[in-house]
């Protein structure tokens, strides 16, 4: 199932409908890294609120993603994780840990505003 | 001889005390249980109002009125004969637990269930003792099918009630849980939860899962963790505050850990927390002033009274 | 009551359609929300690591009950390569995802009950069991 995609100004926005499979996962991470790249996007949302179960899967698959969109100039900020699956990602040991995340979509929104204006202005 | 229609309408796997194979039944079993159903139900008024007598002549059921305990007698009566009749557990069971939620909180004691169940089974049988006394043969042949059916009800119930009271005294705990644990928010994306006392695994987790919801509800950037009031914490416990605060950073909210004391720094040292990484400030209101500032609020000397949003 | 659930594991499309069921049963049963997604969360782990490393396997999840308390028991049952070291594979860091890379101590911690047993000539089977609140 692919997952739509949605460029807003400088960041591309990824909203999660649906329990992905790890195949339907891979490809939203090459697909964002690739449209980073095409896009010269300097920000990439990707919104999880949707997934109620996130395992080592998908938390190593959304550090991939963060890694491979910062190798382009981007940076990735995990929006929308519900609090249980907070919470049993941390009891498996999965802290995502260097990736950044943000409550919801706003404020990944602020967030990236944040980041990215502060790169701008030390270049 | 031999048990009656019970095995029939047994469902071992609904979790009723442990059930034994029982013969089945032969047609003079039933019929006799048939007759001595007829009696009981036929001298019902009278067997009733003995058992209610012999109920408060025991002392029993001191927290009911008098008519609560005529209402619940004759619920209880009907549902005795009936079964006595069907050997439905199963439904005597949902009956039981049913009856226990209902006197549970008008303060009724195991004891006394047991006590007035078992009263009805005398009254019940000295009664069949006094119609079949001139038979001896059938006497004895009326107590071999009563007896069973009847003890196997005094189980039942007495077993419905002491699970029905394990159940609410779990709900309980969990909402005493709840309740002593509050997450306050008391500015704009700032939480506050202060830990009190002793704390044990399953109090963590609650902690955990309350802070998560209120971080998500209130919209929180930042969450003091006070544990000043912490007495001691051991590794698992240690281990749930850390969990914590990874959980809390997965929602996007900074957590500070205030009244770190000396030896609880330790044991999460010994755990392998790498305490520069976790954001600690001495005391809660330092830690509030840290989280202001975080948040962007200009922080002024205590003293002073408001602070700001900038 | 219902009965149990076996969900054949080959892929990773297995792996959804495990959770999936897993989260299904506890909701039927009346866990609460946290509960259930500990449960799916742990048998997505589980189911994965079948994928990972046997190939081929199996899940099933039954209701159980004991007095009047409800639970879940899943077992994950391969006859893959097995765990050579069943203490390395229990050990418990507690930040990192758990010893060898399989996970179990972390769904050892989201459980009630939880047992391993495995052999290098027959295979891994994991049995965990969580009760309702």
């Amino acid at each position: 199932m692919e997952v739509p995609i949605l460029k807003q100004g400088l960041y591309l926005i990824a909203s999660i409908q649906a329990a992905l499979s790890d195949v339907d996962l891979v490809h939203l991470r090459d697909a964002l890294a690739e449209k980073v790249g095409k896009f010269r996007a300097r920000g990439v949302i990707v919104d999880v609120t949707v997934l109620d179960v996130m395992d080592s899967f998908a938390s190593r698959t959304l550090r991939d993603l963060a890694h491979m969109t910062r190798l382009r100039g981007a940076e990735t900020v995990i929006v929308g994780i519900q609090p249980e699956v907070a919470f049993a990602m941390v009891q498996l040991g999965l802290t995502l840990e260097g990736v950044d995340t943000a409550l919801d979509l706003e404020e990944g929104l602020a967030f990236l505003d944040k980041k990215t204006k502060r790169r701008t202005s030390r270049g | 001889m031999g048990d009656q229609k019970t095995k029939k309408n047994e469902n071992r796997g609904s979790g009723a005390s442990p059930a034994r194979e029982v013969p089945p039944d032969d047609e003079s079993t039933v019929s006799l249980l048939r007759e001595l159903v007829n009696h009981l139900r036929k001298n019902r008024t009278q067997l009733r109002e003995e058992w209610a007598r012999r109920i408060t002549a025991a002392k029993l059921l001191g927290a009911m009125t008098s008519e609560e305990i005529f209402a619940e007698a004759t619920s209880v009566y009907d549902n005795y004969v009936e079964v006595l009749e069907t050997g439905a557990v199963e439904a005597l069971q949902a009956y039981a637990r049913d009856l226990s939620e209902r006197i549970i909180p008008r303060g009724v004691e195991t004891d006394e269930v047991v006590g007035i169940v078992l009263l009805l089974r005398d009254v019940l049988a000295r009664s069949l003792f006094a119609k079949y006394q001139t038979d001896f043969q059938l006497l004895n042949r009326i107590l071999d099918a009563y007896e069973p059916a009847a003890n196997r009800i005094a189980n039942t119930v007495a077993v419905g009630f002491v699970q029905e009271r394990e159940r609410i005294i779990r709900q309980q705990q969990e909402a005493i849980r709840e309740l002593s644990t509050p997450v306050l928010q008391v500015r704009e994306r700032l939480l506050i939860l202060p830990i009190i006392g002793v704390i044990d695994s399953q109090r963590a987790r609650q902690l955990t899962e309350q802070l998560l919801r209120g971080i998500r509800t209130n919209r929180a950037k930042v969450v003091v963790i006070d544990i000043t009031g912490v007495a001691a914490m051991d590794a698992t416990v240690a281990n749930h505050l850390v969990q914590t605060v990874e959980a809390s950073r997965l929602l996007g909210a900074t957590v500070i850990v205030t009244g770190l004391s000396p030896e609880i720094a330790q044991t999460l040292v010994t755990i392998g927390v790498d305490l520069g990484k976790m954001n600690t400030v001495g005391d809660l209101q330092g830690g509030i002033e840290e989280a202001e500032r975080l948040l962007g609020y200009k922080v002024t000397p205590f003293s002073e009274v408001s602070t700001q949003p900038i | 009551m219902a009965s149990e659930a076996i969900i054949l594991i080959n892929s990773d499309i297995d792996v959804v359609a495990a959770r999936q069921k897993g989260r299904e049963l506890a909701t039927m049963l009346g866990f609460v929300s946290t509960d259930s997604t500990l449960l799916a969360t742990a048998i997505s782990e589980l189911a994965r690591n079948i994928v990972r490393y046997a190939k081929h396997g199996e899940i099933s999840i039954m209701p159980v009950q004991s007095g009047d308390r409800v639970g879940i028991t899943v077992v994950a049952r391969d006859k893959g390569p097995g765990i050579a070291n069943m203490s390395l594979a229990m050990q418990d860091g507690f930040s990192t995802s758990g010893g060898l890379g399989l996970g179990l101590p972390g769904v050892k911690r989201l459980m009630d009950e939880f047992h391993l047993v495995s052999d290098v000539n027959t295979g891994t089977t994991v049995t965990i069991k969580k009760w309702k609140r």
